[in-house]
């Protein structure tokens, strides 16, 4: 844990048997949720035009920088948060932060590279109409989420991208990217000594506190008939989604090992093995928690031929119905809690991959003894309590379900 | 269960940039320092000491891959790889991975044209297990015919989702077959539906007794071990299983072309046109000298997303024709390479217009090469990426199983940065010059279909 003579507060891991550093910085809560509506695809904009120039290097010089010294200084927005994320040789260090000073502090917004992006986005929003997984994810969300932020495409809208200037981009900038809302991870050759007053120079200058943001449950609107988006594919492509748990639920624990065992496990779910080893029906059958800020959201997916979308939906319904009903078996929930205490070291084996976890954890308001306390949380999860967290959540009569293709014989 | 050739091309072109160390580095960065071994039966081990967490990444390469297929069964080599989850005189049908799972581990594997690879990451305490697990399907495979109905039904629904529910990749596949006139690499590594649909029980118990030895493979280990008792481990495990008698690995090759080619797609599903070039070109196994490594440079001048010349003179500017270009070099495979080109017009570009445009680019290089300044910019940015792979053990194994499986060797990855600080702007132009040619290249348009 370092803090910076500013007041700044980063976690730091010190690991210099690489030459390099890896950076993760999250404004928490400045997401493309914060967007007003005739604005929906700004955090995305201003997340690609951040490293578009800053101070006196313009898009060029700035991309220059980067290449000739082995950096890597790259903005994102998801729904809920911002982040910039840094990669640098340890040698460039110093180069590198500067470089992340200058896109936070002074960045360009120039006319050409704005003109630019829009472009890209436009022509990104045509192609999101080719690709039947996007098709299916965009009308899941805007059906499960209508009249919230959440239900919104991603990267807006052609309407609301093509009206966004410069002004926009610098308001969301200084509003939403606060002191207050950073969370901090690096990890690299880099001592505490030596980040404390980078922290200070990188965010010193960013405003101190952004708007109070209302984290408020907004559970998914679910439905009992699926909804078909026709095209003509080979293959159906089909989302679903159900109730999930915000990472501060009680039943967070209970809904990741239920989760795991059902679709979460890749070859050893119940629905890899139901749908895929049993049955043939599908390559690909999984599911997952998305614990966003303010819904939990349950969501899967299944492509397949067109004349078993019907069947392969019966089976996963089966599977929600029997795990709501039985639970699981002891001896699958004890593999199930092996597999996530034996596994969760595995991830810990790069410098960028612990940044991210260092964040992670900052997140879920977890504290650093998180690493020794999440084995214990996981096995004090029990069969009822899987079961349990089951019936609250997964109703099979109530699954969203979006097909995107031309299934055969959904219609009753 | 599968990373196949269409990512993978892309992954193999990531590695082959990747493709080594830090010794550019001034910070005096040691290399991989990889330990190699031989064990009798013929089994090649790299051991790769990585102590930064208590981990390691187990993988097993075979070197076969979908060009080493028998006329008829395009599939059989990547359908194999997911007949390997099946069963062994051991273990169940669906057992592997629930064991590994059971033991706190992650495994999966993939399939390319060269090579087929298995791998797991696992906590070092279970590596005895996982490298058990492997030598058993490497010498005791027990399919049950079952199985096999089952499996294919899932290979014929990965191509559904892969290729035919995606345009693009038709068009890749179409590409591609149109790019090599005789080798088999003209065949996509998942396969042909119709050949997919006769690939039987027996096809895949053939292809396994004819590839699947110790003398055909090689055991890379990344991560906190240390490389004797590494060697012990594969002397336990492997050690046993014999050696068997290998038929020579010679495709059919090419003969000389002479003729561009074009393709052109139109699918109703497409709503944004898109064209793309193959060129043949040298691997780094087949290149002479530094031409594998010229052209890393090349891709890296011509391609870059931000600093390259078809961005700087396609996508950035009020009228540019394009709103993104790409370029390419995959290198990392036995016989022959590709370098590739793609572009999105903006709207209001027709294809013809951007193509030439891209032509223009491509023309001027040839006539003028490439500036001190952009040679320098490229190394930067590919020696940092080969510090960068060290980061990650599953991307140093990796390196190393590619190049092992494609004809390239040890010493080969770890002098790559040397090599690639090396070239000169008279090799790139020359390799340029060599590689660039219309009449060793496929052209394809990827265009909506005129609504009737």
């Amino acid at each position: 844990m370092v803090k910076s003579p500013g007041g700044i507060e980063a976690w730091l891991v010190r690991e210099p048997s690489i030459p390099i550093i890896a950076m993760e910085v999250v404004w928490r809560d400045a997401g493309e949720k914060r967007a007003p509506a005739n604005q929906a695809g700004i955090g995305g904009l201003l997340a690609a035009m951040l490293d578009e120039g800053a101070g006196d290097l313009n898009s060029q010089a700035f991309a220059e920088r980067q290449q000739d010294n082995g950096i890597s200084v790259s903005f994102s927005a998801g729904r809920d948060h911002f982040s910039l994320s840094l990669r640098s040789l340890s040698r460039s260090a110093g180069t590198a932060f500067e470089l992340a000073e200058l896109a936070l502090t002074r960045p360009r917004f120039d006319d050409e590279a704005l003109e630019r992006l829009k472009r890209s986005i436009a022509t990104q929003l045509i192609r999101d109409q080719e690709q039947p997984g996007t098709i299916a994810s965009t009308t899941l969300y805007a059906t499960a989420f209508p009249s919230h932020p959440y239900g919104r495409p991603q990267r807006g809208t052609a309407e609301s991208v093509s009206a966004l200037g410069r002004e926009d981009l610098k308001a969301f900038l200084a509003n939403e990217l606060t002191r207050d809302r950073l969370v901090i991870g690096v990890v690299g050759d880099i001592t505490a000594e030596q980040l404390g007053p980078v922290l200070d120079r990188l965010f010193g200058s960013l405003k101190a506190k952004g708007d109070p943001v209302a984290v408020a449950e907004q559970p998914p609107a679910l439905r009992e008939r699926p909804i078909v988006v026709d095209r003509d594919l080979p293959q159906s492509v089909v989302q679903f989604m159900g109730h999930g748990v915000r990472r501060d639920d009680p039943d967070y624990y209970a809904a990741y090992v239920m989760n795991y065992i059902l679709g979460g496990g890749g070859f050893n779910s119940r629905l890899t093995v139901e749908v895929r080893e049993k049955r043939g029906l599908a390559y690909s059958v999984y599911s997952y928690l998305i614990p966003m800020r303010e819904s939990g959201i349950w969501q899967g997916g299944v492509a397949t031929r067109n004349d078993q979308v019907a069947e392969s939906l019966r089976v996963i319904r089966s599977e929600l119905d029997r795990m709501r009903k039985k639970g699981p078996g002891e001896k699958e929930l004890a593999e199930a809690k092996t597999f996530l205490n034996g596994s969760f070291p595995l991830q810990l084996s790069s410098n960028s991959a612990i940044a991210g976890t260092l964040v992670g954890m900052q997140l879920a308001d977890l504290g650093p003894d998180y690493i020794d306390e999440r084995p214990k949380l996981i096995n004090a999860v029990t069969a009822d309590d899987v079961r349990r967290v089951a019936e609250r959540l997964l109703d099979p009569s109530k699954l969203l379900v979006v097909v995107v293709g031309r299934p055969v014989g959904l219609g009753g | 269960m599968s990373i196949h050739a269409r990512m993978m091309s892309a992954l193999a072109a990531a590695a082959a940039v990747l493709a080594a160390v830090a010794l550019a580095s001034p910070a005096g960065a040691a290399s991989f320092d990889p330990k190699t071994f031989r064990l009798a039966s013929g089994l090649d081990i790299v051991v790769i000491e990585d102590h930064r967490a208590p981990v390691v990444h187990h993988m097993v390469w075979y070197r076969v891959g979908a060009a080493d297929e028998p006329p008829g069964k395009s599939g059989i080599a990547h359908f194999l790889e997911h007949l390997m989850f099946k069963g062994t005189k051991l273990i169940g049908p669906g057992e592997f991975s629930k064991i590994v799972a059971r033991n706190g581990g992650r495994d999966n594997a993939f399939t390319s044209q060269d090579y087929t690879g298995y791998f797991q990451t696992v906590a070092v305490d279970k590596l005895d297990l996982v490298m058990g697990m492997e030598a058993d399907r490497m010498a005791n495979l027990a399919i049950p015919p079952d199985e096999v109905e089952r499996e294919r039904e899932v290979i014929l629904e990965e191509r559904r989702s892969r290729t035919d529910n995606n345009p693009g990749a038709l068009l890749a596949e179409q590409m591609t077959a149109a790019l090599y006139l005789a080798h088999p690499y003209r065949i996509p590594v998942i396969g042909w539906m119709h050949e997919m649909q006769g690939l039987t029980h027996a096809d895949a118990v053939a292809f396994h007794q004819a590839h699947y030895a110790p003398n055909n493979a090689i055991l890379v280990v990344a991560g906190d071990v240390q490389p004797e008792a590494v060697r012990a481990l594969a002397e336990k495990h492997f050690g046993p299983i014999p050696a068997r008698e290998l038929k020579p690995r010679k495709r059919l090759q090419e003969p000389p072309h002479i003729a561009a080619r074009r393709v052109t797609l139109e699918d109703a599903r497409v709503k944004q046109s898109s064209l793309s070039r193959y060129y043949l070109a040298p691997s780094y196994s087949t290149a002479e000298g530094r031409e594998g490594h010229a052209l890393t440079v090349l891709a890296e001048i011509l391609g870059d997303g931000r600093t390259g010349r078809l961005h700087k003179a396609l996508v950035v500017g009020e009228r540019a024709p394009a709103v993104s270009v790409s370029a390419w070099y995959q290198g990392t495979a036995l016989d022959l390479g590709s370098f590739g080109i793609g572009g999105r017009p903006r709207n209001g570009t027709d294809l013809a217009a951007l193509e030439t445009a891209i032509d223009k680019v491509i023309a001027e290089l040839l006539e003028n090469g490439i500036t001190e300044e952009e040679l320098a910019r490229a190394k930067s940015g590919l020696l940092a990426g080969a510090v960068f792979a060290r980061d990650s053990i599953s991307t140093t194994a990796r390196i190393f199983g590619s190049a092992l499986t494609t004809g390239s060797t040890v010493e080969a990855v770890e002098v790559w940065p040397e090599r690639i600080e090396a070239v000169t702007a008279a090799e790139v132009l020359a390799a340029a010059r060599k590689v660039l040619d219309p009449r060793r290249s496929v052209t394809g348009y990827l265009l909506p279909k005129p609504t009737t």
